[in-house]
């Protein structure tokens, strides 16, 4: 029982980061009818996000302190951040330590920035070439973004630390009833799931409640119409193709402290996320979702010990086992509308 | 002549010139002058030229003639290679019952997958192919470590069963694959080399890439004999509508599935060429970006055509292979010639495209081709034979082009 509650837990953060990045590419899909093969890479790209506003923090000028001595019996070079300087040693030192949280703020706009300039720029001459066209170039563009990324950061991973508060784990088997040391989870895989869903939450929201969003769910059940009344379809598009980067860019900056960022990191996502958006049906959102927490959880459950030992090799393939029994029996996915690339 | 219209026989005649005769094409530069670093007639570059040709000429085969995108067909390729070191292991160091094996393996497991997988299109046959690539992958890596050997990789060892040879020579090493073993004839084992040298020229006729040579002029005879067949006809058909194919109560899962198989034997072939010249086997010759890199290939050199996956992947294994040895000192070099500051600013400027950087390059020029050259490189020289044509033709003072009627784009060219 224990066990079960713990894999459940497991599977939920790394599900969360599938459900968001399937959100983003069932947007695109929705909205544009693109097959976005660079959607990982934007994932990348957040979390470098994080990188780079850490290193920003970090930037520091260096005094020498005559009082301490390095171990030659020079004086000591010591590093002191601008940060520090500015702001005090005390308030220097928490921004530093929050430098995660506080890269979500630098993440949107250049998300955003991002994804306009992908739209505008280069996904906008394919909407009426073949769903093939689009899946190569944006192929060839999450290698271009993959090696940029290399270029200016090196090839190995960096570490990019929570806040200190975060540290540690939560004993969620006290609040069960199960013994202490049961069920323990990391603190910042809590964060990241709840981030994570307070970000779901608002996407559907704001397609729900605003006379945007409004538009822009008109606009995916009959562009044409929406069109002929006068509307700048287009232009909602475009935001709505920032909004997605936005989402997979942010899921990138919170799951920089789980994984550390390399530049590989979106084409790994990236696979399975497409697996997530075409078991959860394309162009559905709340599939995506729901196939995206599903898929996590299953993944942690494979690899179980005593799922493994009773059938090896498992945890490798689950995903794509299931979803090769998906496609083949419910080609629309779990939650597909009828007639979206049904072929 | 063999069956083929005089253009494609002119076509084939080309094929196989270039390649018998590789050697020499590929090393214009004398050995010792600076410009040798950019000769590709060594060996082991020659004979990934012709291996991923093969496996690029299969891959077009599927997607060129039906337009089913795969992104699993290195799965075919690996398969191909473990099967055909196991063939090592096992029974001799002859490379023929080796690579027969591969593309029969790899044959199976093509139509084990795309039995299944053939019953979506579109993207949906896509995110198949890529699972089942995957997930090859993924277990040879684990479970199957007993017969892929893991992370290693599958290689030969000094105690091999091997029936019909040696589990070692009699210096005490691993045998090594050959055509005929030296003992009867010399000179027909897969790494022999004969070096004839002219001047400051080196030229180098290995066995190995005169093995995959040859089955690259086989494979290509063949890809046009499909091309031009009934069976190529109707492959295109459903290509350009596959509904109103079925409206017409034809089944065309059985042509998409034999053009499925067919393509993955011919990854089973490269796979066991690439086993036979150097008898090692790993995973990540799986990994869907191995898979990847075909799409590449194919599509560079201009999808559909006959000639275009083998310009791929020649022009990507070449560049691949230049462009990571180009470094700073001889960038240096090149822009000598500027002033100081200019040069190392142009270096600057170059650094991040070049060594490491390669696949930024590739990417680049991958996209640029995409958008504005669909058919690839194929299609890049017809245009600009056509610019030519209409140049001379506006020299000749015979009126504006476009009051001529317009000739015919080539078909399969």
């Amino acid at each position: 029982m224990d066990a079960i509650f713990l894999q459940i837990l497991n599977g939920l953060d790394k599900g969360s980061a599938y459900a968001l990045i399937a959100l983003g590419l069932t947007l695109i899909f929705g909205t544009l009818g693109v097959v976005n093969f660079a959607h990982g890479a934007l994932f990348m790209i957040g979390a470098f996000c994080a990188v780079t506003v850490q290193r920003i923090l970090n930037l520091s000028y260096v005094t020498v302190d005559e009082t301490q001595k390095d171990f030659l019996g020079n004086p000591l070079k010591v590093k002191s951040p601008y940060v520090e300087s500015w702001f005090g040693p005390e308030t220097g030192a928490a921004i530093i330590d929050w430098s995660v949280p506080l890269a979500i703020l630098f993440a949107i706009p250049v998300m955003l920035a991002v994804g306009f300039i992908m739209e505008r720029g280069l996904i906008k001459h394919f909407y009426k070439r073949p769903h093939a066209d689009q899946i190569l170039v944006t192929f060839g563009l999450a290698i271009v973004l993959q090696e940029v990324v290399k270029y200016f950061y090196g090839a190995n991973p960096i570490q990019t630390g929570a806040p200190d508060v975060f540290k540690g784990s939560f004993d969620f088997g006290v609040l069960l009833g199960f013994d202490p040391n049961v069920i323990i989870y990391p603190y910042w895989r809590l964060v990241y799931f709840v981030f994570s869903t307070v970000i779901i939450g608002g996407v559907f929201a704001f397609l729900q409640f605003t006379t945007f969003g409004m538009v822009v769910r008109a606009g995916m059940a009959d562009r044409e119409t929406v069109g002929l009344l006068g509307i700048n379809i287009d232009k909602r598009f475009t935001i709505m193709f920032g909004i997605a980067a936005a989402v997979a860019g942010l899921a990138g900056v919170m799951y920089a402290p789980i994984n550390s960022p390399n530049y590989h990191m979106g084409m790994d996502f990236l696979v399975l996320s497409f697996v997530v958006v075409v078991v959860g049906g394309m162009g559905s959102l709340p599939g995506a979702v729901l196939a995206g927490f599903l898929l996590g959880i299953l993944e942690s459950f494979a690899s179980m010990n005593e799922v493994k030992s009773l059938l090896p090799g498992i945890d490798q393939i689950i995903i794509y086992l299931v979803a090769i029994i998906i496609l083949l029996t419910r080609p629309r996915g779990l939650m597909g509308r009828k007639g979206v690339m049904e072929e | 002549m063999f069956g083929l219209n005089k253009r494609d026989f002119t076509l084939l005649i080309i094929v196989t010139l270039l390649a018998l005769l590789a050697p020499f094409i590929l090393n214009p530069f004398p050995s010792d002058s600076a410009m040798a670093q950019f000769n590709a007639g060594y060996p082991d570059l020659m004979q990934r030229f012709m291996i991923f040709g093969i496996f690029a000429i299969g891959y077009n085969i599927l997607f060129g003639l039906t337009g089913y995108l795969s992104f699993g067909h290195a799965a075919f390729l690996g398969v191909g290679s473990y099967s055909a070191v196991w063939m090592f292991k096992l029974l001799s160091m002859n490379v023929i019952p080796a690579v027969l094996l591969s593309v029969v393996v790899a044959g199976l497991f093509a139509l084990l997958i795309g039995f299944i997988s053939l019953r979506r299109s579109g993207i949906y046959f896509s995110i198949l192919t890529l699972a089942f690539a995957q997930m090859s992958f993924n277990l040879a890596y684990s479970v199957l470590t007993p017969i892929t050997n893991g992370e290693t990789g599958l290689q030969l060892t000094l105690n091999d069963p091997r029936i019909l040879g040696v589990s070692k020579t009699e210096g005490g090493a691993i045998p090594s694959s050959n055509l005929l073993p030296d003992s009867i004839i010399p000179g027909f084992e897969m790494r022999d080399t004969f070096t004839l040298d002219m001047g400051p020229w080196a030229f180098q006729f290995n066995t190995g890439y005169y093995l995959s040579a040859i089955c690259l002029i086989l494979a290509f005879y063949l890809s046009i004999r499909i091309f031009r067949s009934p069976f190529g006809l109707m492959l295109k058909a459903v290509k350009s509508n596959q509904q109103r194919m079925n409206y017409t109560g034809l089944n065309t899962r059985p042509y998409t599935l034999a053009a499925f198989v067919i393509s993955g034997m011919y990854a089973g072939l490269a796979g066991g060429l690439l086993a036979s010249i150097d008898p090692l086997a790993g995973a990540e010759r799986m990994q869907w970006t191995a898979s990847g890199e075909v799409v590449l290939m194919t599509i560079l050199g201009g999808t559909g055509t006959l000639i275009g996956p083998v310009l791929g992947a020649g022009f990507i294994k070449y560049f691949e292979n230049i462009f990571s040895k180009i470094n700073d000192t001889v960038l240096h070099s090149w822009f000598n010639f500027m002033p100081d500051g200019l040069e190392d600013f142009m270096v600057f400027i170059v650094h991040p495209f070049i060594g490491k950087g390669w696949h930024l390059t590739l990417g680049i020029l991958f996209m640029l081709v995409v958008i504005f050259l669909p058919g690839g490189l194929v299609e890049g020289g017809q245009r600009i034979a056509k610019l030519l044509r209409r140049k001379s033709s506006k020299s000749d003072g015979s009126g504006d082009a476009d009051h001529h009627p317009k000739s015919a784009p080539h078909v399969a060219e």
